[in-house]
């Protein structure tokens, strides 16, 4: 958060060459931006490009422009993050480089765009605008620097052209991942996403869901709240619901090997909703016969957290104990960049924590989980 | 187990109204009419179908009927074992689905006549809670003024999900005509389906529906906090019923932190969420997620940094434990005392 910081006793120091992160660190939320309006029109045919100029975008929400709540800051972004040359944050790789690649020695970075293509009604558009942003991450981002890895992102409510996208990409060294985001027309468990999930299982990729996304339901199941600071939270409410989903519905019975992270709805909410899961399960687990096991095993093994922004309890080691409970080997560092509430990485761990807990959670399970232990 | 002890307050029990017909001496000839002609069915909500497990326990469960139809089931069951003082009756019935503000109207208020005289006329121990027609908030808070001169109403009575956050500035009358009559707001799960069961759409099934209650209170904290209720009402208790707790100290975390963050947009949100938690927001004990074992109870009891947040239920009759568990393992007595007499009287002022 770079709007106000935690009221502390010790004023939180300067980040320095000194006190940066020793060690390389991963991270697994990074949101590249486009420097201008038309920059993927060299990725989109002739007649994508006069439907954005005549008729733009029609996302699951009503705004032509911009985000249905403002955010609280430009583009939801850091203010320092604005690139020297123009353009938004995040839009320019040197500046990212200068800002935060080099000085948190940031060894595997991986991409997730926003905004690119999911949750938009016309699924042709949102299928043409996901492949475009695809090549646009190589050609801008991961072929002019190694420390970068790309999401393919998918037109997430056509899943059998998503399935395509991934079967397009799969073992392109440029992806480490397929990028889904929580909000979607339905919760992810139902049947209509199951075709991204068999392509990615088999191209070996896990499957990113974000927060965010448009698909039309209302923020709360008691329709739509007031301020945007009610959608930042209930993004974690959204992800609880979409990962009960494919619990539920069997996703991770059925595709056994399929790998998810969570990305930036937090973690802390994950071991009560596994034990919820669990005990209501016992009960009535002859409605979902084909979920054979306790929902917290599937958790347990088939799905990750990246950390940003992590909770913030008053007393800064009571996140140990829910750390310990999700698993120091299933959390992965990430920073949000640039973003308002970009976690620092030199601050986000309170004091206490073993030398080999803080590499799984600063790199190690990242390296893992993506395959880049070589 | 740990162990009860007698004269507590048991803040959550479910009376069955047995069909639509059983509110009939309580309609007026119009709507006596309506049911009748119209040939209107019994208004049971998808969030407790009758028979799934949840609804009720195996031995809890009647021979026919609905469980908690009975009020010497509910006697035999849970008022004489656990000695209760006092229970505080939350009737489920479907009426919160209905559109129209007239007809919710007059079955809200023949729910209440029928849950006076069939219940707390006859048993003493007995506690209301007001259920309210939300479609019309004028008309909700001339239901919560007219119950109210019966002292044994100690609670209005909202579903966790409705039509509209329940922070909404629409909704402030009630909770000004709760503050002033010494009430207390029950939100209770349960959902009236005028929106999707989750933020992120219609679920497959039943289970999912239950699993995402949890979900929606959190929603319903976010929005009660933010839009200002309690500065504006800084005397009124809500109280989260059937919410699962184990939840709260991760979501608060969350909370304070985005507080911290972009409180600009909310200035009148001047005190922590934590805070407002603290002095304003209560929660029935049942459903307890969190595995059996007393070391991870004593870890979350201590996350919530307050011995006043949680009240005693059964939830009866749904199925929450077995045999006499109702208190999760590895509560001190001094806790237990807390949950059972000190933090229900200290919530609901009506009480006596």
């Amino acid at each position: 958060m770079n709007i106000q910081f935690r009221e502390s006793t010790e004023a939180a120091p300067p980040l320095t060459a000194k006190n940066a992160i020793k060690t390389a660190i991963a991270d697994c939320d990074i949101h590249p931006a486009r420097a201008t309006r038309t920059e993927l029109y060299p990725y989109l045919a002739k007649r994508w490009q006069h439907h954005l100029e005549v008729y733009g975008v029609h996302a699951y929400q009503g705004m032509m422009e911009g985000p249905p709540y403002p955010k609280a800051q430009p583009n939801a972004s850091r203010r320092d993050a604005c690139p020297p040359e123009g353009g938004p944050q995040g839009s320019s790789l040197s500046f990212m480089q200068e800002q935060h690649l080099d000085p948190n020695n940031v060894q595997l970075g991986v991409l997730n765009p926003l905004n690119a293509g999911q949750g938009i009604r016309n699924h042709e558009l949102s299928a043409a605008l996901c492949s475009a942003i695809n090549d646009w991450q190589i050609d801008k981002w991961t072929s002019k620097d190694k420390r970068l890895k790309a999401s393919i992102v998918v037109g997430n409510e056509d899943g059998l052209s998503a399935a395509a996208e991934i079967r397009e990409r799969a073992g392109d060294k440029n992806f480490v991942q397929v990028l889904l985001l929580s909000r979607n027309v339905e919760p992810l468990g139902q049947r209509r996403y199951w075709p991204i999930y068999q392509a990615a299982e088999e191209a070996g990729l896990p499957v990113g869901v974000h927060a965010f996304g448009f698909g039309g339901n209302p923020i709360t199941p008691s329709g739509w709240p007031s301020y945007y600071i009610e959608e930042m939270v209930g993004h974690s409410q959204c992800q609880q619901s979409a990962l009960a989903s494919l619990v539920l519905e069997g996703v991770f019975e059925r595709f056994p090997k399929l790998k998810m992270v969570m990305i930036e709805a937090g973690f802390g909410w994950a071991p009560s909703l596994a034990w919820r899961l669990d005990k209501v399960w016992q009960r009535l687990r002859s409605e979902v016969p084909h979920v054979k096991r306790p929902p917290s095993e599937y958790i347990r093994e088939q799905v990750w957290w990246t950390t940003q922004p992590m909770e913030d309890p008053e007393r800064r080691e009571d996140l140990f104990d829910v750390i310990k409970w999700i698993g120091w080997d299933r959390l992965l560092f990430a920073t949000d960049y640039p973003h308002w509430d970009y976690d620092e990485p030199s601050r986000v761990l309170p004091p206490g924590v073993t030398e080999a807990n803080r590499e799984a959670f600063y790199r190690d399970n990242a390296r893992k989980l993506y395959g880049l232990t070589a | 187990m740990t162990s009860l002890i007698a004269g507590g307050v048991d803040c959550d029990v479910h009376p069955a109204v047995p069909h639509l017909t059983s509110l009939l001496p309580h309609l007026n000839d119009y709507w006596r009419d309506q049911v009748t002609t119209r040939g209107m069915v019994d208004l049971i909500s998808q969030s407790y179908p009758q028979n799934s497990p949840i609804t009720a326990r195996e031995d809890w469960r009647p021979e026919a009927g609905k469980p908690g139809a009975s009020l010497a089931d509910m006697q035999r069951h849970v008022l004489d074992p656990f000695e209760v003082g006092h229970a505080i009756c939350n009737p489920l019935y479907g009426v919160q689905m209905v559109f129209s503000e007239d007809m919710q109207t007059a079955f809200c208020r023949a729910l209440n006549d029928w849950l006076a005289k069939e219940w707390l006329d006859r048993d003493t121990r007995l506690r209301g809670s007001i259920v309210i027609p939300t479609q019309s908030v004028e008309k909700a808070v001339a239901e919560i003024e007219r119950c109210a001169q019966d002292p044994r109403f100690v609670q209005v009575l909202m579903l966790v999900m409705g039509d509209t956050p329940l922070g909404k500035r629409a909704l402030w009358p009630i909770y000004e005509a709760a503050e002033r009559l010494d009430l207390a707001i029950g939100v209770h799960a349960g959902s009236a389906y005028h929106n999707p069961p989750t933020a992120v759409g219609w679920g497959s099934y039943h289970i999912e529906d239950y699993v995402g209650q949890a979900q929606a209170f959190q929603t319903q904290l976010t929005s009660l906090i933010v839009e200002g209720v309690f500065a504006r009402h800084p005397r009124l208790k809500m109280v989260m019923l059937e919410s699962g707790i184990s939840w709260l100290p991760p979501y608060l975390w969350r909370l304070h932190k985005f507080w911290r963050g972009v409180r600009m947009e909310t200035p009148w949100v001047d005190r922590a969420p934590l805070e407002i938690v603290r002095s304003n927001i209560r929660f029935s004990l049942q459903p307890f997620d969190a595995p059996r074992e007393p070391a991870t109870l004593i870890r979350l009891f201590d996350h919530m940094q307050s011995d006043e947040l949680v009240l005693f239920s059964t939830d009866y009759p749904h199925w929450q434990f077995d045999g006499q568990d109702a208190l999760p393992e590895g509560l001190s007595p001094d806790l237990v005392r807390k949950i059972m007499i000190d933090n229900p009287h200290a919530t609901y002022p009506r009480l006596t």
